[in-house]
């Protein structure tokens, strides 16, 4: 190394970095530090993962579901998108969403909006946004319910542990999640109004829309792919914990009388969980690694702000890619924490 | 003539309720079939809302109205079960039937009807659907990537005889069969990897990594006919003194010359690419991954603290990071560290970093299946007097190797679809084309076409090894 005249040290990080980048969630320019740039990039990727696995999640669940149905058409139909989807490389997947199927969309210019508000263009998706006015007892009222809902649930096991007496602790969150925000809107002064994207004219033929917020197409065609994709592994890994629980254990819970909604949620979902959530840990890890392919289609993530232009500014190859190395690894590891955790929490305790 | 009540059909009035029944679903498919490929609205007359959903709302009460259990006809009984159990399965039904009918019109015109194939330019492309031609102009460098046209007989050669070569298996009479594994395992690798040296690559490129294959395959050939008490130590210094003897004493000069056949024309690597590098990767790689995940999984398992710390070490790195870095690691870092003087061509750059990143996947994989057989196997081995090596080989891995096909499987179709990631050292394998032609002036706005030809081809490939590894499963079950 020496012989090369490279010098080691990531005194680096702290200098001006005067490189722009196209989407950041929090405040950036080129007269930020290449730390900032780091948190950008940081930022970025967490942003696409969970979006990620929260469609993932959905879909997957969605799609295992339907795998399992007595209905030969509905069974099918998932069969297929699941073969489909997982037999084709995700990459393949991200460069279809995003050079083929986002560019045929219309010009800001020519779209038609969505229920009236959202636009869907070949520059990115514009979605309203919202202006709040007293935000913070809005957050407050929300921390609010969750906590009350914690305290019922409690209270609602202990009552059933010791009476038998089940609460409906479903519908009271519910309601609390809905009502506690309406009375911050009624009398904390909260108040939020709809923005929405307006069409604005750049130059003779340069559209844009101002206002809202607005999700560029990388991100989209990068949550997209990642979600389909992924989606189709979780779905397996639904199929097989559903399909692992013993008949004996439904036709046991039903025949002391639960009736068929509290088989599915206390006898069958608690078993099955034990199944689906290692592999899906994994599915989820896979899809925070995955998400680096978001280089390939220039979404600013790490791997693209970090290891792609600041690499290339300052050169500095050994410290940048062992620390972009560094932070997937603990970004895995801690998602595998959090997992074994809730994992060992669901376990079956023997006694 | 009993009562019709048309709430709950029942088998008295089978005749009535499955005319009507039958006479609405038909007439729901009909209106949305005309609707779709002849574009004849039938039911315009009325308001919108009530047009869109009337096929619908017709269909579901036909499902409804031929919803007889036990009707004594048994086809009907057959669908009844199948798709129109109770009223959220038969909307679901109907919903998947219309989709299917109302998307064929589009699909079928873009992929056949209005898709162009004739010609060989652009010129050709007027329909409003695919642009088959593009693919058919660009398909030799989809193929073969930037290899010089007259030169390509070479891969195809190489691969129809590797092809061959790899079916041996299945001509094998009973007398060879117990050769087949030290075949596939050694001798196949070694030919294959002759073939891309001095056939398709035809140059000086790979110099010292084939001394080092050269000298572990003679090691490993030799190895089979050494005592298991000085194994150990053999494996460590033979492989070594080999690689030594080979580079500097025996061959030198003539392997450089062997290289160099006057005959064929070097191409470099960089100039490999499309389906035929995917091909060369994925195999490679595959033949790599295994035996290093192999190694892993019993040091993960080893009694020997170094070992154990050594390979979980490996595997929980290459596991926690993206291939991406792994990839751009090797392309940036890796020379880094290598003496001035020294050079190691990409190509083999790329296919030891996925070796090694998809061999701690395979490693986890094996791990699951030595942690699944019960202890008995084990003592049962060492009470016959098996030796570590011996005990594995004979009894523990052929088990354990057998519960994990499918994990396996997996990764190794992972491994497949991981390989375009190697755009990111600057070697184009098929979607790394798709991405140049698209950006080619000539040909640009036919993304769509290259993508789904790059998807079918991908599918075709994964779906026919995710169905021989369940072959393979079902073929080596046996009750336990």
């Amino acid at each position: 190394m020496e012989n090369r005249g490279i010098t080691f040290g990531y005194g680096f990080l702290s200098q001006e970095s005067s490189f722009d980048v196209q989407f950041s969630l929090i405040e950036y320019d080129g007269s930020h530090s290449y730390f900032r740039a780091y948190l950008v990039g940081l930022l970025n990727t967490i942003l696409v993962s969970v979006i990620g696995i929260i469609f993932a999640t959905i879909i997957g669940v969605v799609v295992g579901i339907a795998r399992l149905s007595n209905n030969y058409l509905i069974e099918r139909t998932a069969a297929v998108y699941v073969e489909f989807f997982r037999n084709i490389p995700l990459l393949l997947q991200i460069f279809f969403w995003y050079f083929a199927a986002l560019r045929a969309l219309p010009l800001p210019q020519d779209t038609e909006p969505m229920f009236g508000v959202f636009f869907l263009t070949i520059k990115g998706f514009f979605v309203p946004a919202f202006v709040w006015n007293n935000l913070d007892i809005f957050i407050y009222s929300i921390i609010a319910a969750i906590i009350s809902i914690i305290f019922i649930r409690i209270y609602a096991r202990k009552k059933q542990e010791n009476k038998g007496i089940q609460t409906p602790v479903l519908s009271i969150s519910i309601g609390l999640l809905i009502i506690l925000p309406l009375l911050s809107f009624l009398f904390g002064g909260v108040d939020a109004t709809v923005e929405v994207p307006v069409i604005k004219q750049l130059s003779q033929s340069g559209f844009t829309y101002e206002g809202g917020i607005k999700l560029p197409p990388e991100l989209i065609s990068l949550a997209l792919a990642l979600s389909l994709y992924t989606a189709t592994f979780i779905a397996e890994c639904v199929r097989a914990g559903v399909q692992g629980v013993s008949k004996g254990q439904k036709e046991a819970a039903a025949s002391i009388g639960l009736t068929p909604n509290q088989v599915l949620k206390l006898v069958v979902m608690p078993q099955a969980l034990r199944i689906i959530i290692p592999p899906t840990t994994n599915q989820y890890l896979n899809l925070t690694k995955n998400s680096s392919l978001a280089a390939a289609i220039a979404y600013p993530d790490l791997v693209l702000v970090f290891a792609g232009t600041a690499l290339m500014q300052t050169g500095r190859a050994i410290e940048i890619v062992s620390i972009t190395m560094l932070t997937y690894l603990s970004l895995s590891i801690s998602i595998s924490i959090f997992m074994n955790w809730y994992n060992k929490k669901i376990a079956i305790k023997e006694k | 003539m009993n009562k019709l009540n048309f709430l709950q059909p029942d088998k008295n009035n089978l005749s009535t309720y499955l005319y009507t029944g039958v006479f609405l679903v038909a007439l729901s498919i009909f209106i949305v079939f005309l609707n779709s490929f002849f574009n004849k609205d039938l039911i315009s007359f009325l308001p919108g809302t009530i047009s869109f959903f009337l096929p619908l709302i017709l269909g579901f009460i036909g499902l409804h109205l031929i919803r007889i259990d036990y009707s004594g006809l048994k086809f009907l009984d057959k669908v009844n079960k199948n798709i129109n159990t109770n009223n959220f399965n038969a909307f679901l039904s109907l919903l998947i039937v219309f989709v299917i009918i109302k998307s064929l019109p589009p699909l079928l015109s873009w992929f056949i009807l209005d898709a162009n194939i004739a010609g060989d330019s652009k010129d050709v492309c007027t329909g409003s659907g695919a642009c088959w031609t593009y693919i058919k102009i660009w398909f030799n460098r989809f193929m073969y990537g930037m290899y010089p046209n007259a030169e390509q007989w070479r891969i195809n050669l190489s691969f129809i005889a590797l092809a061959f070569l790899g079916t041996i298996g299945f001509f094998a009479t009973e007398k060879f069969k117990k050769y087949l594994t030290l075949y596939y395992v050694v001798i196949y690798p070694v030919i294959a990897f002759f073939f891309i040296f001095f056939f398709i690559s035809g140059g000086p490129i790979f110099f010292d990594f084939s001394y080092g294959i050269i000298a572990a395959v003679i090691s490993i050939i030799i190895g089979f006919f050494i005592p298991s008490k000085f194994k150990m130590y053999y494996f460590i210094i033979v492989p070594i003194t080999l690689y030594i003897l080979l580079k500097y004493v025996f061959f030198y000069e003539e392997l450089i010359e062997l290289g160099k056949l006057e005959a064929l024309e070097w191409v470099e690597t960089g100039a490999w690419g499309g389906l035929s590098l995917t091909f060369i990767v994925s195999f490679f790689c595959l033949i790599f991954c295994f035996p290093i995940g192999l190694f892993l999984s019993l040091g993960r398992r080893s009694d020997f603290p170094i070992i154990k710390y050594f390979s979980i070490g490996m595997i929980e790195f290459w596991r926690g990071v993206p291939l991406i870095t792994v990839l751009f690691m090797s392309s940036v870092m890796f020379p880094m560290f290598l003496p001035e003087d020294m050079f190691i061509d990409k190509l083999v750059r790329v296919i030891i970093a996925i070796s090694l990143f998809e061999a701690a996947y395979v490693a986890e994989v094996i791990r699951g299946g030595l942690q699944a057989l019960p202890r008995g196997q084990y003592d049962a081995a060492k009470s016959l007097g098996m030796g570590y090596w011996k005990m594995h080989i004979l009894v523990i891995l052929p088990q354990a190797l057998k519960l994990v096909i499918p994990g396996i499987a997996n990764t190794f179709l992972a491994l497949v679809k991981d390989t375009p990631l190697i755009f990111v050292v600057g070697l184009l394998e098929i979607v790394g084309m798709l991405n140049l032609a698209k950006t080619n002036p000539e040909w640009l706005g036919f993304a769509m076409e290259g993508y789904v030809f790059a998807s079918v081809l991908f599918f075709i490939i994964c779906y026919a090894m995710s169905k021989y590894s369940y072959n393979l499963e079902q073929k080596y079950k046996t009750e336990r």
